[in-house]
């Protein structure tokens, strides 16, 4: 009784719920949904691999939409720049019918992500030292950041036939996985090898939660805003390289289209608050796969992809309002009314 | 005696674990200035606010030309005729100055705003006050006095006939409140009763009738201003009546200031903020910063931390010459700074009371020399230890503390970096009397044992004469006297305070 | 340099600076293109830009609270849509069509302002996925095309109304420009029109000066809603079809166009005629590309990004300045305590 109250309590109880329930779902109405098989070329096959595999550009994207919004801000830019990245890598490498590359793949890989990064900082820049609000200065890029993409690839699709590429989003002969879980997984590592190595989390939490007492402590507020911003960039880069080795083209209108909606979406499910303050790097990542697995859901059901976004809306619409404080207020009095104070000493104490 | 407006009678107040006013009276004539006094927390603005219909009341009846009422909002209270003009101008400085006095009943004309008319009867308005300005300009083009003015325009319009002034003139200059003052004059001829709330003596008693004084939520008494000379006042508020200022001066066992000089800040200051101040502070030496609020103590502190820079003067540490940029310069050269609220620039919320207490030795640190987690756990159970903070486990979140603890925390924070120089900032405010003394004995016990200097900032007299080896008296953001050794008495100090008066 | 002073500080300095960019631009263009210097060019700035200014409209309403609407484009597109699956797929009238869809997007726009005053939530959550539900809504009813044939209304989208004689303008341009008139009335000369700049101004002086807070918050939405739903039939009057990307980054559009023109992020200060020339300016960028035909579409938005990032940073640079030369008219003068952004 005592550990399942622990686990209500707990950030990741609702995103494990939610992607609990969708799993169940699908089990029940899919046909086939649990079953996992060794395809003849030695790579594992099925609707769950599947799912991961197509998770991992939004786990990566969440992981610096996390940050971002654990400092009171938000990127709505990384759509764009998923963009972004996939013209670079897709022009560096060519859209040459021979498959030859015109730069090597690994200076292309590079370039992109670099790309995401310069995007990133440019956020950072108007965000920490101009102060212009979020929103607005990450709306510039999600707008524009289209037509810079659309400049690189002078508006066409650039398919690119260089075999490697597709290794990005497919799978390396030889490797049972697809690489992305393994692109996903060194991301996720990067993240917890920061959080247990270096103090960056500390401090994006202490400005979220209270910038003036984070000045007080002699925290550099600015830099830690500046950060996060071009950390968003980066993933938002490595995301681009997925994306385009997914379908080995750059569409600059497609590429990360509503992405930064879903990212937003995977961050509020793992239990941050788009408020900022605490936040759950365990979390988001479990946000992003139960979202992509309610999207693969919904494409079962027959609704398609342009439709989507009505059900991801109303579910952050309902997120917000059950993060909001005056529902807080209502379940505190709820709980109240239900609940004994579990510790009368310490109450007595706060009133002194 | 001119008949009574306003009268308030055993008015309670509790807020969630604090008794806020227990059975408070409180009575205003028709043409009379009454002044509230008493320091923080005494419940000045909170009696305000209960009538103005901000906050409920738990108690007590308001009875209002003999009729009781019950404001619930400020409209309402302001349809009663009572209106209030805050400290900070509750204005929109977007708009023009005559919209800012008639907005929300403004004159129409066929259904539209009828600016012409609106123009002409503000700067009628304005005239009677003898205000002349261009009513057609933006708020933002006038200096605070004059939007203040503009504020009391608007309060006076809505045929107040109870004006509330809290703290008007803590952004003015003498020439501004000397102008305000003839204003308040001239509608407490017309028969209106104002409240005039101030941390500066000097103008209570230049313009004010009677004075109503509370502490800690309890009324002390009402007087007329010509029978309480200032020191009695004083002795009042903080709590001693006369005959306990003299006889008390009981001391603990003060720590002895070293030759060696740490710090040393000449004629510093801050447009705005602080006039001129001098200190000196030596190696195991209690200082304290004695005067109310407003007076620069908070101000030069956070000067010396670099919270703000000093526009003009020097701060020399150890010899040397040092530019104070921002906190993390002043951390380098090993000053921690306690912050006066707690709440809004001390405590991390959220976090645990381990994130809380090794926040400035990372940011010192920087963050890629992470602390390892078992050092931390070291820090944090030794600080515990060390200032008694009663925790259930050094997990548990800052915000589920109780004031005091939350407070040696904010100390065990900056004890963590070394410091050699301590700013407590109001460290006993709102916390209970056992915790109070240990932090003063703390306070002592730093720099008796580990040599540190502690600037030691309070409200309370007799704490400040208990700890400090020496005293800075602040008033009017500048530096007034300077007390050592055995001229260290409460006595002593609120005579340095009320400007050599007795 | 006093003159330069009180210039910058002057409340219509941002205004100049867009009527002045604004002739600059156009002179440009008739010394560039030959076609430019005919009166229709600049009545077609108005035709083709009545959907923007309309929209522009109602954002400049939110920002003003220092609010925003992120929501606009997607409506616009749902409005197109429902008119046109309205008219074509179920053959209701225009003259029914036409007010169902103005009442369902002003709805929409209260619904958000209602959630975002009551719950406290940021505006830009609750816009961002209004957005979302917009667009998707707009897929479900159809994921193709649907043109608008019915003849009346294709009639009035043809309509063209003489002006002296030197050109003309179509129906969605008078609309636009009613539009302004009433917003510019209702800006200066209305009680909730200064409450709305109040709100701006100070939110909490507002409430404490006894004006009515949360109910002017949600209609300010609600007007959005309206504006965003009214240009959506200005723009199916120019399209005749109803298609799930129009008006896509119209928000972006919107918000720069305004900001352009002289509308604050913070809140509290806009200029009704400001934010016209913004969506001028605009139009005159697109007209270029027009006239060069070797430059892409695509341009208009890095422009239009560019544009509004100097815009802001104007904006701040001329806050600051005002902020210096009210503090020296004042001996004393209070600094913004604990504010990190001190300088």
């Amino acid at each position: 009784m005592e550990k399942l109250k622990q686990f209500t309590s707990s950030s990741l109880f609702l995103p494990i719920v939610a992607l609990a329930v969708l799993l169940i779902f699908n089990a029940v109405f899919v046909d086939g949904f649990l079953h996992i098989q060794l395809t003849e070329d030695g790579r594992l096959y099925g609707r769950l691999i599947d799912i991961l595999n197509r998770s991992s550009s939004l786990v990566i994207l969440s992981l610096g939409m996390t940050f971002v919004i654990a400092t009171s801000g938000i990127d709505i830019s990384v759509g764009a720049v998923v963009a972004i990245s996939a013209a670079v890598v897709c022009t560096f490498i060519g859209g040459r019918g021979d498959g030859i590359p015109e730069h090597p793949m690994v200076l292309a890989m590079l370039a992109a992500v670099g790309a995401g990064v310069v995007c990133g900082i440019w956020n950072g820049l108007l965000v920490a030292k101009f102060k212009i609000q979020a929103v607005v200065a990450t709306l510039i890029l999600m707008t524009a950041g289209r037509g810079i993409a659309q400049l690189m690839t002078e508006g066409q699709i650039i398919t690119v036939y260089y075999k490697p590429f597709s290794y990005i989003s497919g799978t390396i002969p030889g490797n049972i996985l697809p690489t992305t879980i393994f692109i996903a997984a060194a991301m996720v590592l990067l993240v917890v090898f920061l959080m247990k190595k270096t103090s960056i989390g500390l401090f994006v939490q202490s400005v979220g939660i209270n910038p003036t007492a984070s000045r007080f402590s002699g925290i550099n507020v600015t830099l830690v805003i500046f950060l996060v911003y071009a950390f968003s960039g980066l993933c938002a880069g490595v995301s681009g390289l997925i994306e385009s080795s997914l379908i080995r083209a750059a569409d600059a209108n497609n590429a990360g289209l509503n992405m930064e909606m879903d990212a937003i979406l995977a961050v509020a499910l793992g239990g941050t608050l788009l408020s900022g303050g605490k936040f759950y790097i365990g979390g988001s990542v479990i946000g992003a796969i139960t979202i992509q697995t309610l999207t693969t859901t919904m494409y079962a059901l027959g609704v398609s992809a342009d439709q989507l976004p009505v059900v991801k809306a109303i579910a952050v619409i309902a997120i917000c309002l059950i993060q909001s404080k005056r529902c807080q207020e209502i379940f505190d009095k709820w709980k109240a009314r239900h609940m004994q104070p579990d510790n009368p000493e310490e109450k007595a104490v706060n009133k002194a | 005696m001119a008949n009574v407006l306003l009268e308030m009678r055993q008015i309670d107040k509790i807020f969630p674990g604090v008794r806020a006013l227990s059975k408070v009276d409180f009575t205003l004539r028709a043409g009379e200035i009454h002044s509230l006094m008493g320091e923080n927390g005494a419940g000045k603005s909170t009696l305000v606010k209960v009538l103005t219909g901000v906050y409920g009341r738990d108690g007590g009846t308001i009875l209002l030309d003999g009729k009781e009422t019950t404001p619930r909002t400020t409209k309402e209270a302001q349809e009663c005729g009572i209106s209030t003009v805050y400290q900070e101008v509750n204005l929109c400085s977007n708009l023009t100055v005559a919209e800012n006095i008639f907005i929300g009943r403004q004159p129409k004309k066929h259904g539209f705003i009828d600016w012409t008319t609106m123009n002409k009867r503000a700067a009628e308005l304005l005239q009677r006050l003898s205000v002349r300005i261009d009513v057609t300009k933006t708020l933002d083009h006038y200096p605070v006095a004059v939007q203040q003015m503009i504020a009391i325009a608007r309060a006076v319009d809505v045929s107040a006939r109870i004006l509330i002034l809290d703290e008007p003139t803590s952004s003015l200059d003498e020439q501004e409140t000397q102008k305000l003052f003839t204003i308040i004059r001239q509608l407490k001829k017309q028969g209106m009763g104002i409240i005039f709330i101030s941390h500066f003596l000097d103008q209570v008693y230049e313009l004010c009738d009677r004075i109503t004084v509370l502490r800690n939520g309890k009324l002390i008494g009402a007087y007329d201003v010509d029978k309480l000379p200032k020191f009695e006042l004083i002795a009042k508020m903080v709590g001693k009546s006369l005959s306990d200022v003299q006889d008390f001066e009981k001391r603990e066992e003060k720590s002895q200031p070293s030759e060696e000089m740490f710090l040393e800040a000449s004629h510093i200051g801050c447009t705005g903020s602080l006039v001129d101040m001098d200190v000196a502070i030596h190696k195991g030496e209690v200082i304290g910063f004695a005067g109310l609020l407003g007076s620069g103590r908070t101000e030069t502190a956070e000067l010396l931390f670099g919270i703000h820079e000093i526009t003009h003067g020097a701060i020399t540490v150890n010899g040397k010459k040092m530019h104070i940029k921002e906190p993390m310069a002043a951390m380098k050269q090993k000053i921690a700074f306690c912050p006066e609220d707690r709440k809004s620039s001390g405590i991390i919320e959220d976090l645990s009371v381990r994130e809380n207490i090794i926040l400035a030795m990372q940011a010192k640190d920087g963050m890629f020399r992470h602390i390892p987690y078992k050092e931390q756990v070291k820090i944090t159970d030794d600080c515990i230890k060390l200032l008694n903070i009663k925790v259930s486990s050094r997990e548990q979140l800052i915000r589920n503390l109780s004031g005091g603890n939350q407070q040696k925390v904010i100390i065990a924070r900056w004890l963590a970096t070394q410091p050699e120089l301590l700013i407590l900032d109001e460290p006993t405010r709102g916390i209970d009397v056992g915790t109070k003394s240990e932090i003063q004995k703390m306070a002592i016990t730093l720099a008796k044992k580990r040599g540190m200097c502690v600037i030691f900032i309070s409200s309370e007299m007799d704490e400040m004469v208990r700890t400090c080896t020496k005293l800075i008296v602040l008033r009017d953001r500048r530096k007034v006297a300077e007390l050592e050794n055995e001229d260290i008495s409460s006595e002593n100090v609120m005579r340095a305070i009320a400007g050599g008066e007795g | 340099m006093k003159f330069v002073n009180n210039l910058i500080a002057s409340k219509y300095f941002s205004f100049f600076v867009t009527v002045l960019l604004f002739m600059i631009l156009y002179a440009v263009g008739i010394m560039t293109y030959k076609g430019f210097m005919r009166p229709q060019v600049f009545f077609n700035l108005f035709i083709d830009n009545a959907a923007l200014i309309i929209v522009t409209v109602g954002v400049t309403f939110t920002l003003l609270i220092a609010g925003i609407d992120l929501s606009v484009g997607a409506v616009l597109a749902l409005t197109c849509m429902m008119l046109a699956y309205l008219m074509e797929n179920t053959g209701v009238s225009p003259a029914l069509a036409v007010p169902a869809v103005l009442v369902v997007g002003t709805a929409f726009g209260a619904f958000q302002g209602y959630i975002i005053t009551k719950f406290d939530l940021q505006p830009f959550i609750i816009t961002l996925a209004g957005m979302f539900f917009c667009r998707g809504l707009t897929a479900v009813i159809s994921r193709d095309t649907i043109s608008i044939s019915n003849p009346f209304y294709v009639g009035i989208a043809s309509a063209r109304i003489g002006v002296f004689g030197l050109g003309f303008v179509s129906v969605g341009a008078v609309v636009a420009l009613l539009v302004l008139i009433v917003a510019a009335i209702v800006l200066g000369y209305t009680k909730l029109g200064r409450t709305i700049f109040a709100i701006g101004g100070n939110e909490s002086s507002a409430s404490l000066m006894g004006l009515p807070v949360f109910k002017t918050k949600v209609l300010v939405y609600t007007i959005s809603g309206f504006c965003s739903a009214l240009g959506g039939i200005a723009y199916s009057l120019i399209m005749l079809t109803g298609y799930n990307l129009h008006g896509l980054g119209m928000e972006m559009d919107a918000i720069a166009s305004s900001v352009i023109g002289g509308t604050l992020l913070t809140g509290g200060v806009a200029f009704i005629p400001g934010t016209l020339f913004g969506v001028l300016i605009q139009g005159v960028i697109l007209t270029f590309i027009t006239f060069q035909g070797t430059l892409s579409a695509w341009w208009t938005k890095i422009v239009i990004g560019a544009l509004l990032c100097v815009f802001i940073i104007m904006q701040a640079f001329i806050t600051a300045h005002k902020s210096r030369l009210s503090s020296k008219s004042s001996l004393e003068q209070t600094t913004p305590k604990n504010g990190p952004a001190n300088p």
